[in-house]
């Protein structure tokens, strides 16, 4: 069609959908069952409204123009051909914002919510359009003419701080740059434990490596959506995908001007996350163009502006120095960790105190001296991912522990044991590692695994291609294929750190319907596809003894559930969802002993307990049914929980308890190679793991596949690539960035073990994020074992595998 | 313009479409289906696979007008009339199969095909009729646990 501005295409009309996202259906068992998910049949008939699925009568559609450049001032922004076109009902830049809190951010207000003057980065959202049909939204933005004049970019640590570089921010003032030593550093967190210098002496062999990771994305399918309806009270509903509904509205309401009981916000349904929805992207644009226009907007961005639409995994440049004796003990580790954050802070802080603080890795080391740094520079700026400042170290450390393991003859799986942590050892920080850490027993469980048949491509009929490398490309029948074996173990932190005060909110009501007593949950932590909702229906049922619970949708008129991320969900609000219905408990045995406490002398002296509808005694003897105990009475409560403190790193030493909790992974990573053209088939990718406590089996395993996956996909695929002399992206695109299929994928057999945790609810242990770091560098070992080369990059491309070419960096 | 085809059996009609609207576009915005997903709208996931004329589209690069006097059948359609979850349904919802579940229906029409068309396919048979169906939580174990399932229910006559 012309681009003629009286032919757009007419308004679209349907059907509406639910606003409110229900969670589906009932389900039954308890904690430590594999219980399937409430929510599994809407998702399975397609009825499960997510996000980009919501509509609204008279409903605008949203639409975010971009930089096209990476650094440049803004010169001129002329929106009055956009504003002229039929069907747009408004165009807002920075100069339309309503108040003068035009910046957000998660721990830094250092992000426009418009550019203002100048554009940071590659995508950099610039003007908003609404309209009244998506593509006359885009058609808008496109005549929005905004005249730039470039910059000189900032990509790296040399263009970063050298003199006179170019500042990305030129007045910062948050509470980073005091000890940063340059404003071109977000944060910087040192960590120096022992004598260093007297160890290396020590030190029979040192082994010296420098390493390099891309850029990585999160990829959830489900895009970046939300739909945001103007109330009559003059404030907004915002219905959208998120992590973290509280954090998104302390955001979001001083940008509007409005007190944060105007912003009503429900979750909408989630197509995964993995860190990426942690920050804002269409919530305040939408909320702003609502506001404007009086309709409801929504916004769907699609794959090219997903890509810019969310921070990424940070690209890393990584310096390690290991030295260890000759009966392979570690004596040393001196490390330098340099994260590329991009043009907005993001979450960088807290990623750089995960690096530092996690740069050794699950091994015992008295003597270290490591460093961990982001920059600002002008690429794409970069945040939360699953994994979380951890994955780039043990990319990294990994890599190191086998070359020291070669060095010293050492089989690289014993010269790990050697070295394991256990319960009772310091980390680098000087907190001391107080529940099970069964690193050496994780590792011990991989390689006692059977390998895989060799050649296990060749079927009766001939190779299978789908089980070689190439696959149906039909690149080898098995000529030039090699195969290779690693093994990798990594440490991970559960829960947000550093001393931050990280709690959840549930709240539970129990009540007497039918004559049977009902539970209802109600918590606004973002079900995003982890399971939350179906462990929360198992721990309400556990702890109160009934068959029937109802999860409410979550939304803000209930207190702050945390992030869905840090691997810190089913701790963190499982934990609330516990302890309220620990409080429900003890309010329904007061009401007991006062209606029957008179009856029977167990009221007063035994432990009291609610199963199957009553109230018994810990010898099992019923003492009354709950519903005759609450009769017309309602118990309801919300209470807040909380993990054990932690605190923050010291800022030179970095010495301090800042972790709550540590997870650990561990992997055996079986490849096979076509060394004549660099394909890799990784054949098979174990994992065992521990997690204190497994309160769904059948979630914990997906959990741990979908995390194993992704750590895959890193090693092998997966790759932001950015322009170095423009900063510009080059492949925001699912044609472009590549992520396992499920060819790609081998098969994960999953060995879990469950060691209590005696800090932590039920003793379990985050389960998220740590298969996503040992898997990168276990898949890295094998390749390097097939091909000799040594491979100091993720991700692994063909060209560095061939035998023509050099291993890239 | 107006198309009219035949979704899930039912013919349907959608008015003032306009000729760059998708399939998918089409299904979701003007007839109410929004069970076919749009994680790409450029053919690499297959979130939004339906089946056109029996044969599995991504329906974000079938142009809406293309559908003209066809027959698609999205996810909604797989559900017996009595909503009964079909049988690849039922076993993605019983394996684990389904996490953030935006990968489902098309994975869900995929498999369905796949069966219809192979009713015992072995794991290499699975792996390739669903490459072109992305999923980014599972690490699509479950979902090969599944289809399994599935094949084993239906050649029990389950």
């Amino acid at each position: 069609m012309a681009d003629d501005p009286a032919a757009r295409p007419d308004l679209p009309g349907r059907a509406p959908t639910s606003l409110t996202q229900g969670i589906g259906g009932t389900t039954t068992g308890r904690v430590g069952e594999s219980v399937l998910r409430p929510d599994g049949v809407l998702k399975t008939t397609g009825e499960f409204a997510y996000a980009s699925d919501l509509w609204h009568e008279d409903m605008l559609w949203g639409h975010t123009l971009r930089s096209t450049t990476a650094h440049a001032r803004i010169v001129s922004v002329d929106t009055a051909e956009a504003l002229a076109t039929p069907g747009v009902y408004a165009v807002l830049t920075y100069d339309d914002l309503p108040t003068d809190v035009r910046h957000y951010g998660l721990e830094i207000r250092d992000t426009p919510v418009l550019a203002h003057g100048k554009v940071r980065h590659h995508g950099e959202p610039v003007a908003l359009v609404a309209a009244d049909h998506p593509e006359t939204a885009r058609r808008a933005a496109a005549r929005i003419r905004v005249e730039y004049e470039e910059l000189p970019v900032v990509t790296d640590e040399d263009s970063a701080l050298a003199p006179g570089a170019v500042l990305v921010h030129e007045d910062r003032d948050d509470h980073h740059v005091g000890h940063v030593g340059h404003p071109n550093i977000v944060h910087r967190q040192p960590i120096v434990r022992g004598d260093v210098a007297a160890a290396a002496a020590r030190a029979d062999v040192v082994v010296r490596g420098s390493y390099v990771f891309g850029m990585q994305d999160q990829a959830f399918l489900g895009p970046e959506s939300g739909l945001a309806v103007p109330a009559e009270d003059g404030g907004v509903d915002l219905y959208v995908a998120t992590q973290w509904l509280h954090s998104d509205l302390r955001q979001i309401a001083p940008v509007l001007g409005l007190p944060e009981k105007k912003v009503r916000m429900v979750l909408s349904g989630v197509g995964g996350a993995f860190g990426g929805r942690e920050d804002l992207s269409m919530q305040i644009h939408g909320c702003l163009l609502a506001l404007r226009t009086g309709k409801p907007v929504k916004i769907v961005y699609n794959r090219f502006e997903s890509f810019f639409g969310h921070v990424h995994r940070h690209p890393a440049r990584l310096w390690y120095e290991h030295g260890a004796t000759r009966d392979g003990k570690l004596t040393h580790v001196r490390c330098r960790i340099v994260l590329d954050g991009g043009a907005y802070a993001s979450s960088s802080p807290a990623v750089v105190g995960n690096a530092a603080s996690l740069g050794v890795g699950p091994y015992a080391v008295d003597d270290v001296d490591l460093e961990a740094l982001a920059l600002y520079t002008n690429n794409p700026p970069c945040g939360a991912m699953r994994g979380f400042g951890a994955v780039q170290a043990c990319f990294a450390y990994e890599a190191q522990m086998d070359k020291v393991a070669a060095e010293l003859g050492m089989d690289p799986v014993e010269f790990r044991r050697r070295n394991a942590m256990e319960q009772g050892a310091v980390m680098p920080t000087g907190q001391v590692v107080d529940s099970p850490a069964p690193v050496a027993e994780l590792l011990r469980r991989v390689k006692a695994r059977p390998m895989p048949p060799e050649r296990q491509w060749e079927t009766t009929e001939g190779p299978d291609l789908r089980s070689l490398p190439g696959g149906l490309s039909n690149t080898t029948h098995g000529e030039g294929v090699v195969r290779g074996v690693g093994y990798a173990v990594g440490i991970k932190n559960v829960g947000f750190s550093e001393g931050f005060d990280d709690y959840s909110t549930a709240r539970v009501r129990m009540e007497v319907v039918g004559g049977e007593p009902v539970v209802t949950v109600h918590t606004a932590m973002a079900e995003v596809g982890q399971g939350g909702v179906t462990v929360h229906a198992q721990i309400a049922r556990s702890e109160l003894g009934v068959s029937q619970v109802t999860i409410r949708p979550a939304d803000t008129t209930v207190g702050s559930a945390g992030s869905t991320s840090a691997s810190r969900q089913t701790y963190m609000t499982g934990g609330a969802v516990k302890n309220t219905c620990e409080a429900v408990r003890e309010k329904v045995f007061e009401l007991g002993r006062r209606r029957f406490g008179a009856y029977h002398p167990a009221w007063a002296t035994a432990e009291l307990l609610l199963e199957d509808g009553q109230v018994v005694t810990d010898a099992g003897e019923p003492l009354a049914d709950i519903a005759a105990v609450l009769e017309d009475e309602v118990v309801d409560l919300e209470l807040e929980f909380r993990h054990r403190p932690t605190q923050p790193f010291d800022l030179r030493t970095g010495q301090g308890d800042g972790h709550v909790q540590y997870s650990f992974a561990a992997h055996r990573a079986v490849v096979e190679v076509d060394t004549e053209l660099g394909l890799v088939k990784v054949v098979e990718l174990a994992c065992a793991q521990d997690v204190g406590k497994a309160v769904n089996p059948l979630a914990v395993t997906g959990q741990i596949q979908g995390g194993t996956t992704q750590g895959l996909g890193m090693a092998v695929m997966e790759e932001i690539t950015v322009d170095p002399v423009t900063a510009r992206v080059r492949n925001p695109s699912f044609t472009d960035y590549l992520i396992p299929t499920i060819l790609d994928t081998p098969a994960i057999p999953v060995d879990i073990l469950e060691l209590a945790d005696h800090h932590a609810p039920y003793g379990l242990r985050g389960v998220g994020e740590a298969p996503t770091l040992s898997a990168t560098p276990a898949v890295l070992a094998a390749i390097r074992q097939a091909t000799g080369l040594p491979l100091n990059r993720v991700p692994v491309r063909p060209e560095h595998l061939t035998v023509s070419r050099p291993s890239a960096d | 313009m107006r198309v009219t085809f035949t979704v899930n059996g039912r013919t349907q009609t959608a008015d003032d479409v306009w000729e760059g609207e998708s399939l998918l576009f089409v299904l979701r915005e003007r007839l109410g289906l929004p069970g076919s997903k749009n994680a790409c709208e450029q053919g690499e996931c297959g979130s939004c696979t339906v089946r056109l004329d029996g044969v599995p589209v991504c329906s974000c690069l079938v142009a809406a007008g293309q559908a003209e006097g066809r027959e698609v059948v999205t996810v909604e359609g797989l559900a017996g009339p009595d909503g009964r979850l079909s049988a690849v349904q039922q076993a993605f919802v019983d394996a684990g199969a389904v996490q953030c579940g935006f990968c489902t229906p098309g994975l869900l029409v995929a498999a369905d095909e796949l069966l219809e068309r192979n009713p015992s396919p072995g794991d290499g048979d699975i792996r390739e009729a669903l490459s072109g169906n992305l999923c980014r939580c599972t690490g699509y174990e479950k979902i090969l646990d599944a289809v399994r399932l599935a094949a084993a229910r239906s050649g029990q006559g389950a």
